[in-house]
């Protein structure tokens, strides 16, 4: 097997920094981990602060200060002035709950570049029970004032599902009138807390279709007003994503206690081995760590994809998904309509989706973890 | 030479809050970064970006490329007016 040198892997762009797990919401579909990571193992200041240096020497131009909620690391302004030292273009992540405005203007001073702000759905009452939080989304309406007085550029993120889907035209509407330049329309991706969710979360096809149609049109009517960007619904397309844009290719995220993985949810993936910037340096780790060379270039391919004229445009999917649907993460995606066994995905997502609206299965931490 | 739009010759392109034109050490090429984008800038891209400081207008910057590539004014005038009115729809460039 051709193993991967220093010389044919590329330079990474973008660092996606889980400062911490903690978090004031709840939401069913988190991207972190069920074995959530508390507080008394969260890297240091000082750690944190190495590893943005580090990553401004390697090549990473931008930096997603992200969590949990990164609002609730107090050292956060102190953060974002170290990125901003060294280069680095800083986006945060927030859920806007505990966030002031005179963090907003410290952020703003320190050099912040961008802010991303999630919302759960453009109805108050169904947004606050889907982020299991009591007067979240007129807390979010507030704290996006804040940061459009503040002048900073927002996105805002709103994640997609069976609850809210029907409103996913309404969500653009809303970024429009809180001032977003930008919104992320993102249908679920079933890792993390979502995968437990499934069953509670995903909308059937003709749901999904109408409202990527919807997404469509708005996208032609507000060209040049707003950027409408679509994460895709994975499980009703015909072609995977080129996950992280290619295994360990572009993209580094480091965990709250500074373990280092290809994307957020590679953790899920047995046997994999992952080294953490309190041993290793982020250099070592990006060209040398088992987890980050598991799956570069297209030596591990199977077939379809390995004599597939699309190998390098989507990577063959998502690996976290090969093992989740099937168990195995050195097959083909089975979002590929390649996949021997596609057809499991669309039955997946139609048993899913006419199922029972169960509670949600909220994301929190384990009794015995702060 | 065909004229500017007058509304066009005189707009000032300058960079919103949260895009940064870098000089990336790292690859030794120039990134244009934004939201959740960034975008490679080959020379002529790089070249054009560098003289939107927010100061000159639209026709200065055209006399400026036309006399460093000693170039058709009319040629530079589309290509730099085709390159920034993309990166205005995609809110990487204020006019």
């Amino acid at each position: 097997m051709e193993i991967p040198t220093p010389s044919t892997i590329g330079l990474p762009i973008g660092l996606l920094a889980e400062l911490t797990h903690r978090c004031p919401l709840a939401c069913p579909y988190c991207s972190n981990p069920v074995a959530l990571e508390g507080r008394n193992t969260e890297l240091s200041t000082e750690g944190w602060k190495r590893v943005f240096s580090e990553a401004a020497k390697l090549g990473i131009l931008q930096v997603h200060l992200s969590g949990g909620e990164p609002a609730a690391r107090r050292d956060i302004v102190e953060l974002v002035q170290h990125c901003a030292s060294v280069g680095l273009y800083t986006n945060l992540i927030t859920s806007g709950i505990g966030v002031t405005e005179k963090l907003i203007s410290e952020l703003a001073e320190a050099g912040l570049d961008h802010i991303q702000l999630s919302i759960q759905d453009s109805d108050a009452e169904s947004a606050d029970k889907i982020a299991g939080y009591k007067g979240a989304f007129a807390k979010k309406k507030i704290v996006a004032g804040w940061i459009k007085a503040a002048e900073f550029p927002l996105t805002v993120n709103a994640v997609m599902h069976r609850a809210n889907i029907a409103r996913s035209a309404a969500m653009v509407e809303l970024a429009i009138e809180l001032g977003a330049s930008r919104v992320e329309i993102a249908h679920t991706q079933y890792y993390g807390w979502a995968l437990p969710n499934r069953a509670a979360l995903m909308p059937s096809r003709t749901e999904t279709e109408t409202a990527v149609a919807e997404i469509d049109a708005l996208r032609k009517r507000h060209h040049g007003e707003i950027v409408i960007d679509l994460v895709i619904p994975d499980y009703h397309a015909t072609y995977p994503k080129a996950c992280m844009g290619g295994w360990a290719k572009q993209f580094i995220n480091v965990t709250p206690s500074g373990k280092v993985i290809p994307c957020h949810a590679s953790e899920t993936i047995p046997g994999l081995e992952f080294w953490n910037v309190t041993e290793h340096t982020l250099s070592d780790i990006w060209y040398s760590s088992p987890a980050f060379n598991a799956y570069r270039g297209i030596a591990w391919m199977p077939e379809p994809c390995r004599s597939c004229d699309r190998r390098e445009i989507d990577f063959g999917g998502c690996r976290c998904q090969a093992f989740a649907i099937l168990g195995d993460a050195n097959a083909t995606d089975p979002a590929c309509h390649r996949s021997p066994h596609h057809a499991l995905m669309t039955d997946i997502a139609e048993v899913d989706s006419n199922g029972a609206i169960g509670d949600y299965l909220y994301r929190k931490f384990p009794a015995n973890v702060a | 030479m065909t004229e500017l739009h007058n509304m066009l010759s005189t707009s000032i392109p300058k960079f919103p809050r949260g895009v940064r034109l870098k000089h990336d050490e790292a690859r030794q090429e120039w990134v244009l970064l934004a939201p959740e984008r960034l975008i490679k800038c080959d020379p002529i891209a790089a070249a054009v970006l560098q003289l939107c400081d927010g100061k000159r207008s639209l026709s200065e910057i055209v006399k400026l490329l036309a006399s460093q590539f000693n170039a058709d004014a009319a040629i530079i005038e589309r290509d730099v007016t085709a390159l920034l009115q993309g990166l205005s729809d995609k809110k990487m460039v204020q006019m």
